[in-house]
């Protein structure tokens, strides 16, 4: 177990220097002139000295190997430039907008969990009849609604008519329902698939029929054997809709006003503030990777067929 | 053959395919269908009520919305189109290339893969918009850069398991250049499939992209896009709520019938697809575990 886990960190050094090459070559690539940019906001005349000069001080003349390891030297030490809006470290700016975020895509991962255990496991169970075909037709509906839209129907209906919810904004727990129901909706109908293919498919197992064949109840069939398998790609599953609600996020706060990191990206995108953009990229796919990384361990503590085919191939 | 015949006998395949038809007819024929220019303003006519002129009211600009929606059904299915188009071509030829020639080749692409798939993908998106400059081109480039690798590893997965097929080593002990082998019995093979799975994703492209449009990164006003229509009409969500409405039921059902059509073809042409996919190559991502997710 613990070589499983030192093999899964030790892949994870070489990914994430890749992932930092990749957003360095990004950066330079469309970045334009960073001199020019550099002058622009010191309001300093762009004349050919004073490019010349700027190009000297932000060491824009060396190698670009050199170039990038001074800025993943930097990057490695929390350093990922001053905002050009703000002025500020984007570090710190960032982390003081990520908790609404995490907040916001953590009761999101709750939703999408409490809402599709039960609704994919009924399905699968009650398959072909009518509370199959009803889940089956809301997964449906769920898959291809725009989050915003659906935010915008539920300003409409809870705040604007029956004025039951706040329309924007954080506070109270009753700020977090709409934007996380909105935000929720996709992955949790993804999620009642994913459950009910993985539920039939294991109900045709050998172990199932013998299980039934020894005269366990229905009910220790059910929750012993089937569920318990089952569930195992919805373990992986979560990794991925976190990705998801991490993006989809950005969309989510701004339909609701939520004062989290993805419309503080969004305005930086306005305001071609590229350290910020950069920062909250490699923020994102930090959080990715790991939750990813604890998802893959905890895949293997619960299927021991994962760690061993794992222990051999490293 | 059979396939396509099992396909035409269900009714949700059918009707998906007549509203994905419908939506495409819409895009094609916008300037003859729609009664009014999109993008004529009248501010004496602004925020309207659905008249016989103005079938469905008018917008903040007096703009006629019913001609917007139909101008945007060309924007998403364009856009859509073009990300499917690239998506395939560039995953193809990496895809090929990996599962053919395998050794450090291979190795080299899919390590690159790995890197592409470790970003999640509407925010590495948003980050290659905001480095390329906002607009609908940057836009469908960023999408195609962030979902090649995942087609990538499925057609090398592909590739890898049709290359020692008795027909492909008969064309290849007969002398077949590689390039021809590739176009002509692997690439048929992998071809069917690939069609599913772009039909399955269209859906997922169209959200993205009127995503983006919403949070005022992609197509830029006036052109009329769903999502930028929604963006527009927020304002007045109190007073003119069906001018949120239109918009995003058009890109509901537009998705939704991509969707539905997708898991029709699915499950008619490829059964191997249809539940957990009973693949060989187990590093070919499952299906069903893909995040499909958009904003």
């Amino acid at each position: 177990m613990i070589r499983f886990i030192a093999t899964r960190l030790a892949l994870l050094v070489p990914i994430l220097l890749a992932v930092s090459v990749v957003v360095f070559v990004m950066l330079r690539m469309g970045q334009g002139d960073p001199a020019m940019a550099y002058l622009r906001l010191s309001n300093i005349p762009p004349t050919d000295e004073a490019l010349a000069v700027a190009r000297e001080a932000l060491g824009l003349n060396r190698p670009y190997v050199t170039q990038y390891l001074d800025w993943l030297g930097k990057a490695l030490r929390g350093d990922f430039g001053i905002s050009y809006v703000t002025k500020r470290p984007v570090l710190g700016e960032l982390l003081y907008y990520l908790p609404a975020t995490l907040y916001l895509a953590g009761v999101s991962l709750f939703f999408t969990l409490a809402g599709s255990l039960p609704l994919g496991i009924v399905a699968a169970l009650k398959k072909d009849r009518l509370p199959d075909h009803v889940t089956r037709l809301f997964a449906y509906v769920g898959v291809s609604m725009p989050s915003f839209w659906l935010g915008f129907l539920l300003v409409y209906v809870f705040s604007v008519t029956l004025g039951w919810l706040p329309p924007m904004g954080r506070g109270g727990p009753a700020h977090v329902l709409m934007p996380a129901v909105s935000l929720a909706l996709m992955s949790l109908c993804i999620n009642i698939r994913l459950i009910r293919t993985s539920m039939l498919e294991n109900m045709d197992h050998r172990f199932v029929l013998y299980a039934r064949a020894r005269g366990l109840s229905e009910r220790t069939v059910v929750g012993g054997h089937v569920l318990r398998n089952s569930l195992i790609p919805v373990v992986t599953a979560v990794g991925m809709h976190l990705g998801e609600l991490l993006g989809g996020a950005v969309v989510v706060e701004s339909v609701f006003a939520w004062p989290g990191v993805g419309r503080f990206a969004v305005s930086a995108i306005f305001n071609r503030d590229y350290p910020v953009l950069q920062c909250f990229l490699l923020m994102m796919t930090a959080i990715f990777v790991t939750v990813n990384l604890a998802v893959d361990i905890v895949y293997a503590v619960i299927d021991p067929r994962i760690r061993i085919g794992a222990g051999e191939a490293g | 053959m059979t396939g396509l015949a099992a396909f035409l006998r269900r009714k949700t395949a059918l009707v998906a395919l007549a509203m994905c038809l419908l939506v495409t007819g819409m895009a094609v024929f916008a300037p003859a269908l729609s009664p009014a220019d999109p993008n004529a303003t009248d501010l004496a006519i602004r925020l309207e009520n659905p008249s016989l002129r103005h079938p469905l009211g008018t917008d903040h600009l007096g703009r006629d919305i019913l001609s917007r929606l139909m101008y945007g059904a060309r924007v998403s299915l364009g856009s859509a189109a073009i990300i499917v188009a690239l998506v395939l071509g560039l995953s193809l030829m990496v895809g090929l290339l990996a599962g053919y020639a395998g050794g450090p080749v291979d190795a080299a692409l899919m390590r690159l893969c790995d890197v592409f798939l470790t970003f999640p993908t509407f925010i590495l998106a948003m980050f290659m918009v905001g480095i390329l400059g906002m607009g609908l081109t940057n836009v469908i480039l960023a999408i195609v850069l962030t979902h090649w690798a995942w087609y990538a590893r499925i057609i090398r997965g592909l590739t890898l398991s049709l290359k020692n097929r008795e027909y492909v080593l008969a064309a290849r002990a007969a002398g077949t250049p590689p390039v021809k082998l590739a176009a002509r019995h692997i690439l048929p093979g992998v071809f069917v499939q690939l069609i599913v799975l772009a039909t399955l994703d269209i859906g997922h492209m169209m959200l993205h992209v009127s995503g983006l449009s919403f949070l005022g990164l992609g197509v830029r006003p006036p052109t009329p896009e769903w999502g930028v229509m929604i963006n527009d009409a927020r304002q007045y969500i109190a007073t003119r709520p069906l001018l949120i409405l239109y918009p995003g039921l058009m890109i509901f059902l537009t998705v939704m019938s991509f969707n539905l059509l997708g898991d029709a073809l699915r499950d008619a042409l490829d059964p191997a697809l249809a539940g957990q996919p009973a693949e060989s190559e187990a590093e070919a991502a499952p299906s069903s575990l893909r995040p499909e997710v958009g904003p």
